[in-house]
């Protein structure tokens, strides 16, 4: 758990009090301090910061309780897809992560689970190889453990410089999916910006509960692509979270001040009572 | 052929589809229509008949032929209600231990807003999900073009054949060039084409196809016949395991899918 001590060292060092980040939508200046203790939201506009894998883990978990698994797997350029390799090495060393998920164990309110985060700051949480892999070997441990799994989504969809493999994660995972549903155990998805394509039609579908963070894009196909289909504009909200509760395809919005406390709730109610 | 001719041919007006291979191969074809929930898409079309002595399911995309029925098709790009028809007949499949034969085409799931409003993601998530779960072997065949997810969701199956000329991808060669190089100028799909690994050669090479099928569109019907001797040879070789075994063979096929590094 050594990370979140760096992290909180970092956050709470004196450059991080004065250090400032810019807000996206509102550019308001807020010290990374005090925007951590906010939960990353903007306290002037209520943007949500998206969070790197780690920041998401540390703001969840209870303390110490995170514990990695299926680590050390890496992308390998194996069709030699122009410009991938290159593409690796920048994600690798800005997000000092492996590839575009983490998976492990931890708990919350005392309560055990097995998590996935996906981290939109590696290559867009694209999913190649190693997305699936680490995917599907969490689910068969979780299903080996008995074990509910949580997992918050983020993705542009599938890798396509892994070509046809990238497509036939998919499958993979929601195959692993399949069996540990198969075995009576919860699986939360919550929906975080953004979501969408191979990972929306897939994985972060098939939840038994599907919870997504305030304003968060959640999509099958691209804006712009469904704009050009459709010839019209489209309504501003159209893809968000509140759209997509509206149609009856997630179970809640839930704010991240209230995520901790609403997981630890639904992992209560789903204990098995032996 | 390069990939980029191959794309071309796979997507040639005048090519057969869906349905011819519907006829051509399923005796007493009985459509069903449909998901019970919203409509019935034509992208999709499915239904009941015989492969020999054996009932099977059969689920076809379909892009039409003349403009009328193209527009009545969709162009083969199917909604959720297609994905969610396809579903109900694979379950019923499931029900009455029969054996599901797709005909894959499409160019990708339709990318509309309708189709977003009423949860394409996971019309699409679903059916791979229940797919993956069937306790009834599945056969999938690409036609013509395998797009994306829209396409895994009729292939996430126990045996995938693929004709010589079609091709099977995760973006198609447009969107990919246009996201990575700006403009899907043909020389920029060319190259995409080529670097996304698209032919059924590479299919089978990576495995994601057990058997590329020989094309003879000028003797169709003995084509259709070859294909219907090689679907007969498979729900027999898949009649001789247990329902547990059959899922966990599709289970395995999938299981085996992706390259990496590994400390």
């Amino acid at each position: 758990m050594s990370f979140i001590n760096d992290f909180l060292e970092k956050v709470s060092t004196p450059s991080a009090k004065v250090q400032h980040v810019t807000c996206k939508k509102c550019n308001h200046e807020e010290t990374k301090y005090n925007l951590y203790k906010n939960n990353y939201i903007c306290p002037n506009c209520g943007y949500y910061y998206r969070l790197g894998a780690r920041s998401r883990l540390e703001l969840l978990c209870d303390k110490n309780s995170f514990h990695e698994l299926h680590n050390g797997l890496t992308s390998k350029d194996f069709l030699e897809f122009p410009g991938y390799q290159e593409k690796l090495d920048k994600a690798m060393s800005t997000t000092r992560e492996e590839d575009a998920v983490v998976c492990g164990i931890a708990s919350v309110a005392g309560n055990e689970f097995a998590v996935f985060v996906m981290d939109s700051k590696f290559i867009m949480a694209s999913m190649g190889s190693v997305v699936g892999e680490k995917i599907t070997r969490l689910f068969e441990y979780a299903t080996e453990h008995k074990l509910p799994v949580i997992g918050f989504t983020a993705s542009g969809g599938a890798r396509m410089q892994e070509g046809v493999l990238s497509l036939m994660q998919m499958a993979k995972v929601s195959g692993a999916v399949k069996n540990h549903s198969n075995a009576g155990l919860l699986y939360i998805t919550v929906l975080t910006d953004p979501t969408t394509g191979g990972v929306t039609a897939s994985f972060a579908m098939q939840g038994d509960i599907i919870l997504s963070e305030p304003n968060a894009l959640v999509g099958f196909a691209g804006r712009r692509v469904v704009e050009q289909t459709t010839k019209s504009k489209l309504p501003d909200n159209f893809q968000s979270a509140e759209f997509l509760l509206e149609h009856g395809f997630v179970d809640a919005i839930v704010p991240r001040a209230e995520l901790r406390d609403t997981l630890a709730e639904l992992l209560t109610i789903h204990k098995r009572s032996v | 052929m390069d990939s980029y001719e191959k794309l071309k041919t796979a997507r040639k007006n005048g090519r057969p589809t869906g349905e011819a291979y519907v006829k051509g191969i399923i005796e007493f074809p009985f459509e069903l229509h449909g998901d019970r929930r919203f409509g019935d898409d034509l992208a999709i079309m499915g239904g009941v008949g015989f492969i020999d002595k054996h009932p099977v399911t059969f689920l076809a995309m379909e892009k039409g032929t003349d403009l009328p029925s193209r527009l009545a098709r969709n162009f083969g790009c199917p909604k959720p209600e297609g994905y969610r028809k396809a579903l109900r007949l694979m379950k019923q499949a499931e029900k009455f231990h029969r054996p599901v034969i797709c005909f894959v085409d499409t160019l990708g799931a339709y990318p509309g807003a309708d189709a977003e409003e009423r949860g394409q993601g996971q019309a699409i998530a679903e059916s791979i999900m229940e797919m993956m779960g069937l306790r009834t072997p599945v056969i999938s065949i690409v036609i013509g073009e395998g797009g994306s997810g829209g396409a895994l969701a009729l292939a996430s199956a126990n045996k995938v054949f693929i004709l010589e000329n079609a091709v099977y991808s995760v973006i198609s060669p447009e969107g990919c060039a246009s996201i990575l190089w700006k403009e899907s100028t043909p020389e920029n799909v060319a190259k995409a084409a080529d670097c996304l690994h698209i032919t059924a050669q590479d299919m089978k090479s990576l495995g994601v196809a057990e058997k590329v099928i020989r094309e003879d569109f000028d003797h169709f019907d003995k084509m259709c016949a070859g294909i219907k001797l090689r679907l007969l040879d498979t729900i027999e070789e898949f009649a001789a395991m247990s329902e547990e075994e059959i899922v966990e063979q599709r289970y395995q096929r999938f299981r085996k899918f992706g390259v990496f590094d590994e400390k």
